[in-house]
């Protein structure tokens, strides 16, 4: 992609061509506006894409193993951990790695910060796959995953939390899908709907943060279940909600970070200028969030400890690999985002966001599966397991990226300048008449 | 507060919580089955005094349920050396074994003791109220009762069962399910009949009855003879009550028996996070209304000026 653009190349961003005025067809728009045989020669030239062929290769079939010889197949199979990478690692971290939607969505749409604007559309995006994918990971768990919609139709078990996070989830998706679909109607080419979408924007975002709180909080009531199995340092019954939810704030904000930060290096071409220009800023901001959870969750997670007295535990081999739990993904993170914040060491600030990232991850590794029946024996996912793993996370990875390739996420459509939209109110009978759309906007501008 | 009335509290509890995110008009369809408490709950005392290691109960429970032929048979008694994961576990219950009976060689005593393990048919079972198509069924008769037809297969139940109970077929494709030893329900316990493994029991290591009987038949034996038994009835007070109790001479985690249990349900863990839950679906909204309409207010300026801006496009 970059040789094109080297060679005065320029993406689709607009729905009429520059150059003779004329609506871009779907197809075009999917080829970026590349020929499809320029498109297939930058295909082939990404090594990238070549790295993902061979996941796949070796993934996919595995996938369909599983679905024809059942989940012992892949798995383990063993009573004592029921769950395993799919829900420890799909469930559990991709969850709230994927708080950055209602986070950004809160701080741009209720707070009103509009700084944070050039990013908020990658935000609300990575909340959306992450949640699609943490579902797609459970319909490779699910023992029957064609009764997925059971807790929905056929039978309530009103008392479980696993049915809230159910419905939580899948009512937060919804929301997600909605907030997410203005881009998609924008890049489409319908601006009625898109408008129609904009108008509810409060409405989801507020729906976005109850349902966030509850079902963040929802996850790591989960482990409430099993009190004894999960080691105590890990274990408390009456702080696991706050910890879940207070981590996945830090975690959220962190996951954009990083996006950002592999977007600025892999895909500049797609961005806009004034995503580049402010990332930096904008970036600090972030940081300055995450750090000011961390420090939060540090505070609670010390409270909880002495709330349950965990304290001997500490000198245990568990408490060695809890404190570097805690070293290395709080309290580090904590004093690098500091230092980076003071001296606006943007690329310190990244490699800390990836560092609480990697914390996160094995803080709910640790909590689901490594100290879970830690009186009991310890079991390891086997390959095919971590196959699928991987081979999702990179089915992940590969949507995410076909996605930012087009919609406008990281750049302004050019028909509808975005930043106008912010609090322009639409009435109904705007003509969607694509080529002089700037008219109307300036037409109906009315003060809310 | 009851137990009863807790469970309903926490029902409605995580209802809202459900209904209020999606939507949902109809209350009625909430109306759920109510738990009336179980005063003709039935349940077994195990004496692991009495019970010398035969194993018949383990063939009578395969019999009665059909269950596949095991590897070795039952009165190969080669069974209590065998230990998994580096000696970290004895034999468990399986899909293919609703009960099995291990032997502990223990300190206390000089002979070893032999337990039989099944699932403990909880008062308040974790299994139950942690499954959310509600696969599970307390019974009046105190049989905890699974239901293959909505099970999804997420296995939460196995992860909260505090005894790991619940064996699951991983190996099949179409319609794998939970495995658990279901008190012999559909075909004695509803008949008035104790369960196979009691009746085959050669020792009356088991006793078959009311749970409110047994608990008192359990304090009269560690009365009548203190000497014998350990002065603890397990599954009394352990996780809020099981139909299945036990006596012992050794101290019970000597029997391999988890000691560390609370002593209330599994459930009410879950309440620190539910009580939230109305608060969270009632002030968030007004809260999160106000903070926006105080940025807006406070943006005031900022935000005229940008649309002075669009006005002039
Ligand atoms: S022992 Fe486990 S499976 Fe049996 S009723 Fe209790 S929680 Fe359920
Ligand atoms: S009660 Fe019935 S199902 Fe349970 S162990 Fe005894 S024989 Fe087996
Ligand atoms: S049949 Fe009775 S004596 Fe024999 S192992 Fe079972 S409980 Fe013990």
């Amino acid at each position: 992609m970059k040789n094109f653009i080297k060679e005065g190349f320029k993406p689709v961003d607009s729905l009429n061509d520059p150059d003779d005025g004329h609506q871009w067809s779907l197809m075009q728009k999917l080829l970026l506006g590349l020929s499809p045989k320029e498109y297939f020669q930058q295909l082939r030239r990404n090594p990238f894409n070549w790295f993902l062929f061979m996941i796949f290769a070796v993934g996919l079939p595995v996938i369909v193993y599983r679905y024809i010889n059942g989940l012992g197949s892949v798995m383990h199979g063993s009573f004592d951990y029921p769950w395993g990478l799919f829900l420890g690692f799909g469930l559990f971290c991709m969850v709230p790695l994927s708080a950055s939607g209602f986070l950004l969505g809160t701080t741009v749409e209720l707070f009103g910060q509009k700084d944070y604007k050039p990013i908020l559309n990658l935000a609300l995006l990575n909340g959306l796959l992450g949640y699609f994918f943490a579902v797609v990971f459970l319909l490779v768990d699910l023992g029957m995953p064609w009764r997925l919609y059971y807790p929905m139709v056929i039978s309530w078990g009103t008392a479980a939390v696993l049915f809230l996070v159910g419905w939580h989830v899948a009512t937060y998706l919804t929301v997600q899908v909605l907030e997410v679909s203005e881009s998609f109607f924008e890049w489409i080419g319908w601006p009625t709907a898109k408008n129609y979408i904009h108008k509810g924007t409060i409405g989801l975002t507020v729906a976005g943060i109850i349902l966030s709180t509850l079902h963040q909080g929802a996850l790591g009531t989960l482990l409430t279940y099993a009190p004894g199995k999960v080691h105590p340092l890990w274990y408390s019954a009456e702080f696991m909600w706050i910890f879940f939810l207070c981590s996945s704030i830090f975690a959220g904000l962190c996951m954009v970070i990083a996006v950002s930060t592999i977007v600025k290096k892999t895909m500049s071409w797609r961005c806009s200028g004034e995503f580049l220009d402010n990332l930096d800023s904008i970036t600090i901001g972030l940081a300055k969030g995450a750090s000011m959870a961390l420090v939060t969750y540090l505070v609670i997670k010390i409270v909880g400890m002495t709330h349950d007295n965990l304290w001997a535990y500490l000198t245990t081999g568990w408490g060695t690999w809890y404190l570097l739990e805690i070293g290395l993904g709080v309290v580090l993170p904590i004093i690098l985002f500091s230092f980076a914040i003071r001296n606006k060491s943007v690329g310190l600030i990244r490699f800390t966001a990836f560092l609480t990232i990697f914390g996160l991850l094995l803080n709910r590794l640790n909590t689901v599966l490594i100290s879970f029946n830690w009186n009991l024996y310890q079991e390891w996912p086997p390959l095919l397991e971590t196959i699928i793993s991987v081979t999702i996370f990179f089915l992940f990875v590969t949507v995410y990226r076909f996605i930012l390739y087009r919609l406008p996420i990281l750049y302004a459509w050019q028909a509808v300048p975005a930043k106008e939209l912010v609090s322009v109110p639409v009435p109904e009978q705007a003509d969607p008449d694509p080529v002089q759309p700037e008219h109307q906007f300036a037409k109906v501008v009315t003060p809310s | 507060m009851s137990g009863i009335s807790r469970r309903k509290f926490l029902k409605s509890t995580v209802v809202a919580g459900g209904s209020a995110a999606a939507a949902m008009s109809s209350t009625k369809s909430f109306a759920m089955k109510e738990f009336e408490g179980y005063p003709e709950s039935m349940g077994v005392l195990v004496d692991l005094t009495r019970c010398i290691g035969c194993r018949t109960c383990e063939a009578a429970c395969n019999k009665e349920h059909g269950l596949p032929e095991p590897e070795l048979p039952f009165d190969d008694f080669s069974v209590f050396d065998q230990v998994f994961h580096e000696g970290k576990q004895k034999r468990r219950t399986t899909e293919k074994a609703y009960t099995v009976v291990n032997r502990y060689d223990t300190k206390a005593q000089g002979a070893p003791v032999y337990r039989k393990l099944q699932c403990f048919h909880c008062s308040e079972p974790a299994c139950l109220t942690s499954c959310f198509v509600n696969a599970y069924t307390k019974t009046k008769e105190g049989a905890v009762i699974y239901n293959a037809d909505v099970c999804v297969g997420c296995r939460m139940c196995m992860v909260a069962c505090p005894f790991s109970m619940p064996a699951y077929t991983y190996d099949s494709a179409l319609h794998p399910q939970i495995i658990k030893c279901n008190f012999c329900y559909d075909n004695r316990l509803t008949k008035g009949k104790p369960p196979a493994c009691v009746e085959a029991c050669p020792q009356e290591a088991l006793t078959f009855g009311h749970r409110k009987t047994l608990v008192k038949t359990a304090h009269e034996r560690i009365r009548s003879n203190p000497k014998k038994y350990v002065d603890h009835v397990y599954g009394e007070k352990e996780v809020g009550g099981t139909s299945w109790m036990y006596l012992s001479s050794v101290p019970f985690d000597q029997a391999g028996f988890n000691t560390t249990l609370q002593h209330h349900p599994i459930l009410d863990n879950t309440k620190s996070f539910l009580g939230i839950v109305p608060m969270v679906l009632g002030i968030w909204p007004a809260l999160f209304m106000g903070f926006h309409l105080l940025a807006k207010g406070g943006k005031g300026d900022k935000e005229s000026k940008d649309k002075v801006e669009v006005h002039g496009e």
